[in-house]
């Protein structure tokens, strides 16, 4: 895949010159001075930037936790500058599927539950349904004998695939990643990132922020931020392959 | 967002959860039980001691009649001749405020059996005398209504008069004692009273058929007294005038007009004041302490339900910021929140009212003190806790459903 043949695609994300300013006592910061790109359907995106970059600012925003400044942020054709927060809310419930740093399961509830969470929120969806979509969306994340678990009987990894499957569910337009390896040891992180090659293989649109330069190498595209400003946006014409990585990595000795 | 959602959601919380929903639960079981117990011990207390008081005879009222004038000269009181058993029927008819009521007429004398003899006064009166009086017979029976019809010659002794005509101890029940040279069968004996205030012995008394007295000892068809009781000592001032309004019609006399002054009564309407007065302090004081002890319990249970409903729900803020990440509304976390709270609070009261109304009991059964439960003191403390609990769950809810899913993920 490369730049020219997406222009066919449908944006998903389109950011025009999104500016965000904090007032922190007297003093105005500028965490975003201007970030615009256009995410096409079915990019794998890494989003890299040291703290202090504005790359947690930039997640709020296509996270649609808050508004921008000035500028305007499209996601899936619909402009969220303008929207209220309940209505943001259920664009988060309808558009994107959320990952976190630390899994963020509900405690002592299982997989199913927790993996049904956002659907439990959108009226449109029977409980059958409901059921059903995360049994499949567990087991597309390998997790289809582990239905019953609490998150509390599970491992970091495992945690980790209820919460990607959580994110599946809804069929989201974009599933947004937040250092979703962070927690994890080298071996279960390499895990984790074959899940998302093979969702980005099935076509699912993928953003995945984080400061680790090394998984830039597995994305199909990197945007790198510093200062509030996009310094580069390049596409990766060799896309190493996860899965190969892991195989090389040595046996694991705890199992 | 429909609520049948929403309830599964608070479902699969609480149900996570259980310790959490336990304590919480525990707190208002706590609370409403706790409230429920000490109402029902103080309002025991209360009822025991108004009932030792109304023992004391506080609601009896005494009609007396009135002093005379002849000559300008007041002469003794209950002098006149007024009171007639007419009145006494009329008062026991029409009276609405008063529970038992009793003629009296009464001759002192001197008492003898055998060799023994004593000087005692015998009472003419009926058998509700003995609860006006707060009398009982602790050997033998009261004489009868029968009795009284036919003005049978039987008696009931006291217990002075007894220690004296007996004094060798045998049973006087049964025997014939004479009063002056009429002779009356004794069938019971007075439990003993012991000395009043006043001095005088309460046990010196030998109580009759008042038919008896009137016709075979006193020969007269007046009374001297009329004694009754109101039906608690509150409606003593009620009874009072209501008994002055019969008499006033039966005797005649005239009301207040333009052209004279009304005449005055001709009998006296004596009620147990300082009694009376005791027994309101008394009682009033029982109501502020009580009043007190419900407050401070609801007030300890309020906060104590405050404390662990706002501890539970701040400790799941991270919960919040989650589900608001995926898609919650401030109010869907609200809705969710103020269920579980209802659920929990509803649950926990009632199971409070259940364990306060059984351990009520249980005190009372055990350690033999008096309770009483008043239903309002159930009402209230359901209520105050219910609310708390509820409010309290709901107040910490819209704080964290109000800050920003990230901050609220954040959240340590």
């Amino acid at each position: 895949m490369n730049q020219n043949n997406m222009d066919s695609k449908k944006v998903v994300i389109e950011l025009q010159n999104v500016k965000r300013e904090f007032l922190v006592g007297d003093e105005m910061v500028h965490a975003l001075r201007g970030v615009s790109f256009k995410i096409y359907e079915g990019e794998f995106v890494t989003i890299m930037g040291k703290s202090g970059s504005g790359k947690s600012t930039l997640l709020n925003q296509l996270g649609c936790f808050d508004t921008p400044s000035s500028g305007e942020y499209l996601l899936d054709g619909v402009s969220v500058r303008t929207m209220s927060r309940p209505q943001r809310a259920v664009l988060r419930n309808r558009k994107i599927g959320f990952i976190f740093q630390n899994y963020n399961l509900l405690p002592k509830t299982t997989s199913i539950e927790n993996v049904e969470l956002p659907l439990m929120y959108n009226s449109d969806v029977s409980s059958t349904e409901r059921h059903d979509r995360a049994i499949e969306a567990l087991k597309a994340v390998g997790l289809g004998d582990r239905l019953y678990h609490k998150s509390n009987q599970m491992s970091g990894g495992q945690m980790q695939r209820v919460a990607i499957a959580r994110a599946l569910v809804n069929n989201p337009a974009v599933i947004l990643a937040d250092e979703a390896t962070g927690n994890l040891d080298t071996r279960t992180s390499f895990e984790i990132l074959v899940l998302f090659q093979k969702l980005f293989a099935a076509g699912r649109t993928i953003i995945f922020v984080t400061h680790n330069p090394d998984l830039a190498n597995y994305s199909s595209r990197n945007i790198m931020l510093r200062d509030g400003k996009v310094i580069s946006d390049e596409y990766n014409n060799n896309i190493q392959s996860a899965a190969e990585a892991l195989a090389q990595l040595p046996p694991s000795t705890d199992e | 967002m429909n609520y049948s959602n929403l309830f599964k959601i608070a479902l699969i919380a609480i149900a996570a959860n259980k310790m959490r929903s336990f304590l919480t639960a525990l707190g208002i079981i706590i609370g409403v039980a706790s409230v429920i117990a000490m109402l029902a011990i103080g309002q025991g207390s209360k009822k025991s001691i108004q009932a030792n008081i109304a023992e004391m005879g506080s609601n009896m009222i005494m009609i007396n009649p009135g002093a005379d004038m002849r000559g300008g000269v007041r002469q003794d009181a209950s002098s006149m001749e007024t009171l007639k058993l007419a009145d006494y029927q009329s008062l026991k008819d029409e009276c609405k405020y008063i529970s038992a009521i009793s003629p009296v007429v009464n001759k002192s004398g001197q008492f003898i059996y055998g060799n023994n003899n004593t000087p005692s006064t015998i009472y003419g009166v009926n058998t509700d005398y003995l609860s006006i009086r707060q009398l009982s017979v602790s050997d033998g029976d009261m004489f009868s209504d029968e009795d009284i019809k036919s003005s049978a010659k039987v008696c009931v002794l006291g217990q002075t008069v007894v220690d004296n005509l007996f004094p060798d101890g045998s049973d006087p029940i049964g025997r014939v004692v004479r009063f002056n040279s009429i002779p009356f069968r004794v069938v019971g004996v007075l439990k003993k009273k012991g000395y009043n205030t006043m001095g005088m012995d309460q046990d010196d008394l030998v109580l009759a058929p008042y038919t008896s007295v009137m016709k075979r000892i006193l020969a007269q068809t007046y009374l001297g007294s009329i004694n009754c009781s109101a039906i608690t000592e509150g409606l003593t001032d009620k009874a009072t005038d209501e008994i002055t309004t019969i008499l006033r019609r039966n005797h005649k006399l005239k009301e207040a007009t333009d052209m004279q002054e009304a005449d005055d009564d001709d009998f006296n309407i004596r009620s147990q004041e300082e009694l009376a007065s005791m027994m309101n302090s008394t009682t009033d004081m029982m109501t502020i302490l009580l009043g007190c002890v419900a407050g401070i319990s609801l007030i300890v249970g309020g906060i104590g339900i405050m404390n662990i409903m706002y501890v539970s729900v701040t400790e799941r803020t991270k919960e919040i910021g989650l589900r608001m990440s995926v898609g919650a509304r401030g109010v869907d976390i609200l809705n969710q929140f103020l269920i579980e709270a209802i659920l929990l609070s509803v649950t926990g009261g009632i199971i409070g009212v259940l364990i306060g109304v059984c351990s009520s009991y249980a005190i009372n059964l055990i350690a033999h003190w008096p309770i009483y439960i008043q239903p309002w003191s159930i009402v209230m403390s359901f209520a105050v806790c219910t609310f708390t609990g509820v409010f309290f769950g709901w107040y910490p809810a819209k704080k964290a459903a109000q800050l920003d899913p990230i901050e609220a993920l954040r959240y340590e």
